[in-house]
């Protein structure tokens, strides 16, 4: 990319939306001025719309349609709606912004909708994809993307439309730590060479840090709380970041670090021996696992992408048959049954191991919460009485409550979180298996759902988590296993 | 399918915000989505629903027009749920579109089907001046998709060449399977998807949906 | 639409030339049911794919519903097809006679005469050059046919999630039983899935100015060429002669007499 582009000029003055349907404001009296060049962190808690105010700064938050707005948005002294082009969007969702089954298609589509001459249009894509450092033939499939390429992909294809401000809507939640690692390189990169105006909203403060000049902070209505030098702002507001689920940089987290494993001698509710995994026959991604899982302690497993750790929870968890070698339960896990778990029915598993999948939505069935909940200690035959009563504690425990008669695919992340961890709890097992529970948190659901899961294993519960995150290994790691290349499963402490 | 009981919509009501027939984006790429998801259905029941439209056809006359109403799905949800003109034909359309192309064994023959019964449903929502997307609105645009697609299906299969007693009772059971497989049916999928809120960007999801 | 073996020519014609094609060919075949006009044009079409590079296996595989199909339409038509000549067998309306004989094998013959073109000649068709050549060639809306073409990349990643949502219905309890109630449960979610997706993708694809009053440009080019206009004369030639020659022959029957 060659052609220098100015940076574009922000201007809010009692600018507000109200989506279509609703009674309240989503935003309202928004004033701000973001001048050209100028990089912008904005945090708030969610539900302040934050992401409203981005896409209508991109001029795609709907039309009339959608709801009804008031007060000026202005970009470079135009109305942002007409000023289409000048900005470039990315979304938190990578598998949501995939646009076309080929890399280069993929960049060039805005382009293209901006009637740029062809010979243009591929210089451009080129370019683009040199800046975000995506190497990659130009018929590539994006399908065999990884999360952080889709994002730099999401990224070229807006540096290929030229913007003058650029928009990054909490690109990296969805993302693991390498994935986060080459989203903010890439962005580095490209704002040092286009000197772009940048806006990003992120729960993770620590991850732009370094990168913006200034911090902007929504309060639950949409206002301004405060504004200034990311440090200055960082101090001055501490606990009302906090109290929004912002990561604040340096703040002790609520929670206590894991012990060492005092009950490691315990025997292990799981043996695997001689293990081969993988999604299906024919496919093995690894072979000749050993490890045990101590009863009564949380077990944090993790690995790089695609070292299979997902494959080897599930097949822990009775879900995935092995490709070789078994998964042995203890006499006590078993109870009673004499098959290995892969053999048991779908509902002697309900007491014995409990799988928290990655993504909540892939576990829903019923239409609310209640009966959500209610699936397990119905298929595990339990008498009615006994079945209310149960969804009853579970459901205050993890302060679901209020939301019984809500439909599961209404809930904020947080929500749905605890939920698939209370419909998972409610039929008492043994072992609990968590696929990635903490990605996509804030702060405060984080804090919530680490603290639970703490009082699960000091009431005598076995947990094993796949994990990234590190604050995360550091609360609940009590015994820790890596994959590590193509070896074996380490057991490092 | 989830229950509903939770969802007080009144969709018989039309709707009094103003509304434009232009397609926004959204429109375009839902309606796609749900085009080519009803296509992939229709794939399933290509196998599934023809193995009882062939057995109950080959055994009894025109019986086997009870498996068609699911064929006649899409016009009944791209209506319910877009509300624009063309939104059903879009629909039923491109999920005849996708059958075809993956393969079938009515080859590029199913896109005049779609067309057909497309266009039957987009009849009942165009009388209707677009503004009522109730229950009796899905059943009638489900009756009247069945018809088109019976209507068709003289030339399409020769039934012309069928006696008149089995088009007759053909007839009575496609338009029945229309109103009750793809009218109830696609009445009571939308009806679950907007209490789901994934339809909050359309006025579908946006009816009686005041939760704050 | 998923990739087949190469063929030879086929795969040279433009995604949209071939939907003509398959237009062209098969429609006029719709006009009669006799037998000799869908023999006829069967039996070309099976020497040309063959000349082309389908092999008896690839065309068992992707046409088996087709195959089992044509027996089943022939068999209604036995049994409900207007009743002529000797009457060989009767239940009810169902009459088997000489006339509905014919029809039979005239009928099972179409279906494959109908159904095999359509499969075999997409059988490579990449959506992307499809949708360029709706948009450029045959100068359809752009706005629906791109919207189409995202919308439909995005419900074919759905494999993981069908699968993940398998193994969480195991992990619930539901694992075993009522399968259909299952299945519904995972098409549903699935909709849902897809729907939410499609509207975040709508947002990204107007974040990059689609669907404005601008026109827009092509960064890949549709062409058509020579070896589009012989394979629409092969399909216009093969219709003709098929239908000459049943009316040549005299077995010409159109469909609304």
């Amino acid at each position: 990319m060659t052609g220098a582009v100015a940076p574009a000029r922000v201007e809010a003055r009692g600018w507000a939306w109200r989506h279509a349907g609703r009674k309240r404001w989503a935003i309202e009296g928004v004033d701000l001025r973001i001048v050209e060049g100028e990089r912008v962190l904005l945090v708030g808690p969610s539900g302040s719309g934050k992401s409203t105010l981005l896409q209508a700064l991109a001029g795609v938050h709907g039309g009339e349609e959608e709801g009804e707005e008031s007060g000026t948005l202005l970009i470079d002294g135009r109305p942002a709606a007409e000023a289409r082009g000048r900005a470039g969007l990315v979304l938190q969702d990578p598998d949501a912004q995939v646009i076309l089954a080929r890399v280069g298609d993929d960049v060039a589509f805005g382009c293209e909708n901006l009637g740029v001459p062809r010979d243009e249009i591929w210089k451009r894509v080129r370019g683009a994809l040199d800046d975000v450092g995506l190497r990659l033939p130009l018929d590539h499939p994006t399908s065999a993307l990884s999360g952080g390429q889709k994002q730099r992909l999401a990224l070229a294809g807006a540096l290929a439309m030229r913007p003058g401000l650029l928009l990054l809507d909490e690109p990296t939640a969805n993302l693991d730590p390498d994935g986060v690692e080459e989203v903010v390189a890439a962005v580095h990169r490209v704002l040092d060479r286009t000197h772009a105006t940048f806006v990003v909203v992120e729960h993770r403060v620590d991850v732009w840090l370094h990168l913006v000049t200034r911090l902007v902070v929504l309060g639950r209505d949409g206002r301004l709380v405060a504004d200034g030098v990311p440090a200055r702002v960082l101090a001055e507001h501490r606990d009302e970041l906090l109290a929004a689920g912002v990561w604040v940089p340096g703040a002790p987290l609520p929670v206590a670090s894991a012990g060492t494993p005092g009950r490691s001698t315990a025997e292990p509710v799981l043996t695997a021996e001689a293990l081969a995994i993988g999604r299906r026959r024919g496919a093995v991604v690894r072979e000749d696992l050993h490890l045990a899982l101590p009863a009564g302690t949380s077990t944090v497993l993790t690995g790089a992408n695609g070292s299979g750790k997902s494959t080897l929870a599930l097949t822990l968890g009775g879900l995935l048959e092995p490709l070789a070698g078994r998964v042995r339960p203890s006499a006590a896990l078993a109870g009673g049954l004499r098959h290995d778990p892969v053999r048991w029915r779908s509902r002697d598993l309900l007491t014995r191991i409990g799988t928290v999948f990655q993504e909540p939505e892939h576990q829903f069935v019923a239409s609310t919460v209640r009966r959500e909940v209610a699936v397990g200690p119905r298929a595990a035959r339990l008498a009615s009485g006994e079945i209310e009563r149960r969804v009853d504690e579970v459901l205050a425990r993890l302060r679901l409550d209020h939301l019984a008669a809500a439909n599961p695919f209404t809930l904020s992340g947080g929500e749905q979180r605890r939920l698939t961890v209370a419909s998972v709890l409610v039929t008492r097992p043994q072992l609990i298996i968590l696929d990635e529970p903490t990605f996509g948190q804030d702060r405060v659901t984080w804090t919530e759902l680490v603290t639970l899961l703490r009082e699960l294993v000091d009431d005598g519960v076995t947990l094993l988590s796949v994990t990234h995150d590190t604050a995360y290994r550091d609360a609940l790691g009590e015994h820790h296993l890596e994959l590590r290349g193509h070896q074996r499963v380490g057991s490092a402490r | 399918m989830h229950n509903t009981t939770t969802s007080t919509t009144t969709t018989e009501q039309p709707t009094t915000r103003p509304r434009t027939h232009r397609w926004r984006v959204v429109d375009i790429v839902v309606a796609s989505v749900i085009g080519v998801a009803t296509g992939l259905l229709f794939l399933f029941w290509n196998n599934v629903g023809y193995a009882w439209f062939s057995a109950a056809d080959a055994l009894t006359p025109g019986l086997g027009g009870i498996a068609v109403g699911i064929w006649l799905i899409g016009g009944v949800l791209g209506g319910l749920i877009i509300r624009k003109p063309g939104a059903a034909l879009f629909v039923e359309l491109l999920a005849a579109v996708v059958s075809a192309l993956v393969g079938n064994q009515w080859g590029i023959e199913t896109i005049y089907s779609g067309l057909a019964q497309g266009l039957g449903a987009e009849l009942v929502f165009a009388i209707l001046a677009y503004r009522r997307f109730g229950l009796v609105p899905a059943m009638l645009a489900g009756a009247a998709a069945g018809a088109a697609a019976w209507t068709l299906e003289l030339f399409l299969s020769a039934n012309l060449q069928k006696s008149p007693e089995f088009l007759g009772l053909y007839l009575t059971t496609v338009v029945v399977s229309g109103a009750v497989l793809a009218g109830v049916l696609g009445w009571v999928i939308v009806r679950a998807l907007a209490s789901t809120g994934a339809l909050s960007r359309f006025a579908a999801g946006q009816d009686g949906a005041q939760r704050v | 639409m998923s990739a087949g073996p190469s063929l030879r020519f086929v795969d040279r014609v433009n995604p949209v030339t071939r939907l003509a094609a398959a237009i062209l060919l098969t429609t006029p075949l719709l006009l009669s049911v006799d037998w000799l006009s869908a023999a006829l044009a069967l039996a070309v079409q099976l020497v040309l794919f063959a000349a082309a590079g389908v092999r008896p296996g690839t065309l068992a595989a992707r046409c088996w519903p087709i195959l089992v199909a044509a027996p089943i339409a022939g068999t209604s038509m036995l049994l409900y097809g207007s009743p002529s000549g000797t009457e060989y067998w009767s239940f009810w309306l169902a009459r088997v006679t000489d006339g509905s004989i014919e029809l039979a094998i005239a009928v099972a013959v179409r279906v494959l005469a109908i159904g095999l073109p359509a499969v075999l000649l997409f059988m490579n068709v990449d959506p992307t050059e499809l949708a360029d050549g709706l948009s450029q060639i045959a100068r359809l809306p752009s706005r629906f046919v791109l919207g189409a073409l995202a919308g439909a990349r995005l419900v074919g990643l759905f494999v993981e999630d069908w699968r993940a949502m398998t193994l969480s219905r195991r992990a619930r309890g539901i694992g075993d039983h009522r399968a259909v109630r299952r299945f519904a449960t995972m098409a549903f979610a699935l909709l849902v899935l897809a729907i939410r997706r499609g509207s975040k993708l709508a947002t990204a694809m107007e974040a990059r100015g689609f669907g404005a009053d601008v026109d827009r440009t092509w960064a890949r080019v549709s062409r058509v060429g020579w070896v589009d206009a012989a394979m629409l004369a092969t399909a216009a030639a093969i219709a003709v002669a098929a239908l000459g020659a049943a009316m040549w022959a005299g077995t010409f029957h159109p469909v609304w007499s």
